[in-house]
């Protein structure tokens, strides 16, 4: 799988990544440390702990690194959820970290392909 | 200047505090070719970061949400140590906010970058504006640097040409640089005892430095009779006096500077500082306050020194005398201002030209200097205070680390000690530790109740009295030990003043205070029983009875029969571990409160607060010591007093017990008994003659 491919597959912006960091190589690298990032992690066991302001930065952290490597989907879903988590638990959380969830997932899957592909 | 001569300077570092590895590095990525990268993970270590490495800091790029503290957090921080003023900062936030955003600026960012950034801009605007900044910087230096060489090169040229005239005139070196440092003085304390003569620092400055120019008009007058030892004639004197006139002529014949400041005053003072104060002075004959205050200051102070120097034709005044001549008006009049003025500071006067001299000239010099650039806000950071501060830096650190102290160095915020290096190693603990109070290590180590009282006496310090001395134990490495704490409250200077936090040091007194413990064990005990030895108990006893003075006592002081013996059928050896276990019989029969002490050899002393009657107590005691020691039989006599038959004098109890053991010595042994009157006339067993001397300890 190449990295467009893998853009693709997670549904991210490749155009814009290569025309903003400038180097395919580079957007490789850190799509490839996106694996060990442990962003995630913590939404997980906070939201699990009910620490909905550790939660949010989480969130906010996972935003970030999407809008850094364009990774479309999964930065709506973090997005929206990071709002709705500014105020705190709110009704349409769960919801929302269910659809983060998901397009995490998304994201991973196509990033192992990719590293299967390009052993490091 | 060093930039012109393009010396390769070390690589900048950039300082990014971001909670995402990621994106930390990303920049790193981006950056890490060009500059030295430090990462902080939240804005606690970014805080402490930029405390340790100040302007070594070329640009920090700060996140905005982030743990422990967020990046407004570092920004109040940055604000409030005026951090801001020399690191630039360029927030990158996924914030986009529009109040974000503002804050941010409000809060003196430079640049505010939103996500996703591009990699090129970002590049350039870190480029930028570390480049900015650098060139600012040394734009300051610049103009510091020259404003220092202008002072100091019309400084010296003004000194040269007044030293020419002095030279011509056979005259010290020092009058030039007396009447400077005198003109200051009577300036400035003029202008603090009436407003109306008051000057800014400036125009004080410009008289001082024109006051060297007073006499540059007697270049014209011939050196026989600026030399002449005796007095002038009239016309000689007639020439004389032109050189206030000649003076004035020669600036104001300058082709330029017409309107500089510095001429304006030195042209006052060249010609009017032979005027007087009621009219009677030359060239002009001006009167009172017609006379310029310049010129006013610098005639006194030419006639001060004047008398208080030596001339070709007279002797030096002593500086009494010369300040009496001056006030009984027999060298001129002057302004009755003046006049208090003189009265007031005349012991200042004198301490100040005894230590005047070149060196403390140029250091006058240098301290205006340095205040008119403190003056510049835009100035404070310049290379030169940057320098000195580094200086200070290291003296400190290395002063710091010989002298094997553990000093500190406390914030409150962000609440922080600073460790010196040995201290850190001392008490295996990071150099830099955030938020002490909650530490485990800290609280582990010095105990919470100890870092309380030692914050409390702190805190309860004044800006008068800061100084805090604390005595406590610390764990280190799993050994108490006890350390005393010397500290310093910092407090702002506003008011009310603030606690900022302190700094001081910690020093290891375990074996001081383990020696003087035993010294103090050494003084008030027997070292062969370890019972109080006879004057310590006596101090003890004394107190006791001076404490409660309606209190019931008894004093007991016992033998041991045929101790001798003893001594004689076993050898000393043995007499001594008789005497040992007596001790320890003794030590478990008497109560928490009563006192027991070997008088010396084999007599002992017991003294004993009671309730209803002394005699139970008494017998308890007397019983227990009674038994064998191996085959030895030990048998005691006592004699007891009480303060209700003799009184609390300890002298008479102590007499009269020795007297009811001696009765009990005559009457058999191997008993106790009180004191009565019926033992008024016996005599004692150890205090031979009237019983107010002890007996030696033997």
């Amino acid at each position: 799988m190449t990295l467009k491919e893998c853009y693709t597959a997670l549904e991210g912006d490749y155009e814009g990544v290569l025309n903003r960091l400038r180097s395919e190589k580079m957007v490789q690298k850190f799509v490839l440390k996106f694996l060990n990032d442990k962003s995630h992690e913590l939404l997980v066991t906070s939201m699990e702990a009910g620490n909905y302001e550790e939660a949010f930065r989480a969130a906010h952290t996972i935003k970030g690194v999407c809008q850094n490597l364009s990774f479309t989907k999964l930065y709506e879903s973090s997005h929206l959820l990071t709002e709705n988590l500014r105020a705190g638990y709110g009704a349409d959380t769960d919801e929302l970290v269910q659809r983060v969830e998901a397009d995490y997932h998304q994201t991973m899957a196509a990033i192992e392909e990719l590293q299967t592909g390009n052993p490091a | 200047m060093s930039f012109i001569n393009g010396k390769k300077s070390p690589r900048q570092t950039i300082l990014i505090a971001d909670d995402s590895e990621m994106n930390r590095s990303i920049l790193t990525d981006m950056l890490g070719d060009e500059y030295e990268i430090m990462e902080a993970e939240n804005g606690v270590e970014a805080v402490s970061i930029l405390q340790k490495y100040g302007n070594t800091i070329s640009l920090l790029l700060l996140d905005i949400v982030m743990p422990e503290m967020d990046g407004f957090g570092v920004l109040t921080v940055m604000n409030k140590h005026r951090w801001i003023e020399d690191i630039p900062v360029i927030v990158i936030s996924a914030e986009t906010a529009s109040t974000h955003i503002e804050r941010a600026y409000e809060l003196g960012v430079t640049e505010f970058i939103s996500r996703p950034f591009d990699a090129l801009i970002l590049h350039r605007r870190v480029v930028n504006t570390i480049l900015l900044y650098a060139k600012q910087k040394r734009l300051i230096d610049l103009v510091a640097d020259q404003i220092y060489e202008k002072e100091q090169q019309s400084g010296l040229m003004v000194d040269i040409l007044s030293h020419i005239v002095e030279f011509r005139n056979g005259e010290s070196g020092m009058h030039v640089l007396h009447i400077r440092t005198l003109t200051e003085l009577f300036l400035k304390h003029l202008g603090h005892r009436d407003s109306a003569y008051q000057l800014p620092r400036s125009e004080i400055s410009l008289i001082c430095t024109a006051s060297a120019l007073h006499d540059i008009g007697k270049i014209s007058i011939p050196g026989e009779i600026l030399n002449k030892p005796g007095r002038l004639t009239d016309e000689e004197f007639e020439i004389m006096k032109k050189h206030t006139l000649v003076g004035a002529e020669m600036l104001k014949a300058l082709p330029m500077h017409q309107e500089e400041p510095l001429i304006k005053r030195a042209y006052e003072i060249c010609r009017w500082h032979h005027e007087r104060y009621d009219g009677r002075g030359y060239p002009d004959g001006l009167k009172g306050n017609e006379i310029p205050v310049s010129a006013q200051v610098v005639a006194l102070a030419d006639v001060y020194d004047a008398l208080t120097s030596e001339r070709v034709y007279k002797k030096a005044f002593s500086h009494e005398v010369a300040v009496n001549m001056i006030l009984e008006g027999k060298c001129g009049q002057f302004n009755p201002q003046l006049m208090e003025c003189l009265k007031e500071i005349e012991s200042v006067l004198k301490e100040e030209l005894r230590f005047d001299s070149d060196a403390r000239a140029s250091q006058r010099q240098m301290q205006n200097v340095a205040e008119e650039l403190l003056r510049h806000e835009e100035l404070s950071a310049s290379e030169r205070t940057l320098q000195l501060l580094e200086h200070e830096r290291m003296k400190y650190s290395f002063f710091a680390d010989m002298s094997e102290e553990i000093q500190f160095e406390y914030t409150v915020a962000p609440s922080m000690v600073t460790l010196s290096g040995y201290g850190a190693k001392k008490l295996g603990l990071d150099e830099i530790l955030m938020d002490p109070h909650n530490n485990e290590k800290v609280q582990e180590m010095m105990g919470i109740g100890t870092l309380r009282a030692i914050s409390n006496e702190l805190r309860s310090t004044t800006p008068e009295h800061p100084q805090i001395k604390y005595d406590h134990e610390i764990c280190i490495h799993g050994e108490n030990r006890w350390m005393r704490t010397v500290g310093r409250a910092m407090w702002s200077t506003d008011e009310p003043p603030r606690y900022m936090g302190a700094i001081g040091k910690t020093t290891d007194i375990h074996d001081e205070r383990t020696r003087i413990d035993a010294l103090v064990q050494m003084a008030s005990h027997d070292s062969m029983t370890g019972l109080f030895n006879h004057n310590y108990a006596k101090e003890r006893i004394k107190e006791r009875i001076g404490n409660r003075q309606t209190g019931k006592f008894a004093l007991a002081i016992f033998d041991l029969d045929h101790f001798k013996q003893a001594n004689d059928n076993y050898g000393h050896m043995f007499g001594d571990k008789v005497l040992i276990h007596m001790a320890e019989q003794l030590r478990r029969s008497i109560r928490g409160g009563d006192i027991a002490a070997r008088v010396g050899g084999d007599e002992f002393l017991i003294f004993l607060e009671y309730k209803e009657e002394a005699e139970t107590a008494i017998q308890r005691i007397f019983t227990s010591l009674e038994g064998t020691y191996e085959d030895f039989q030990i048998s005691v006599s006592m004699g007891v007093a009480r303060t209700d038959m003799v009184g609390t004098n300890y002298d008479k109890m102590f007499h009269a017990a020795d007297q009811a053991l001696y009765s009990v010595k005559r009457s058999g042994r191997g008993q106790y008994r009180f004191y009565d009157d019926t033992m008024q006339e016996m005599l004692s067993v150890i205090s031979p003659i009237d019983g107010s001397e002890e007996k030696p300890d033997n």
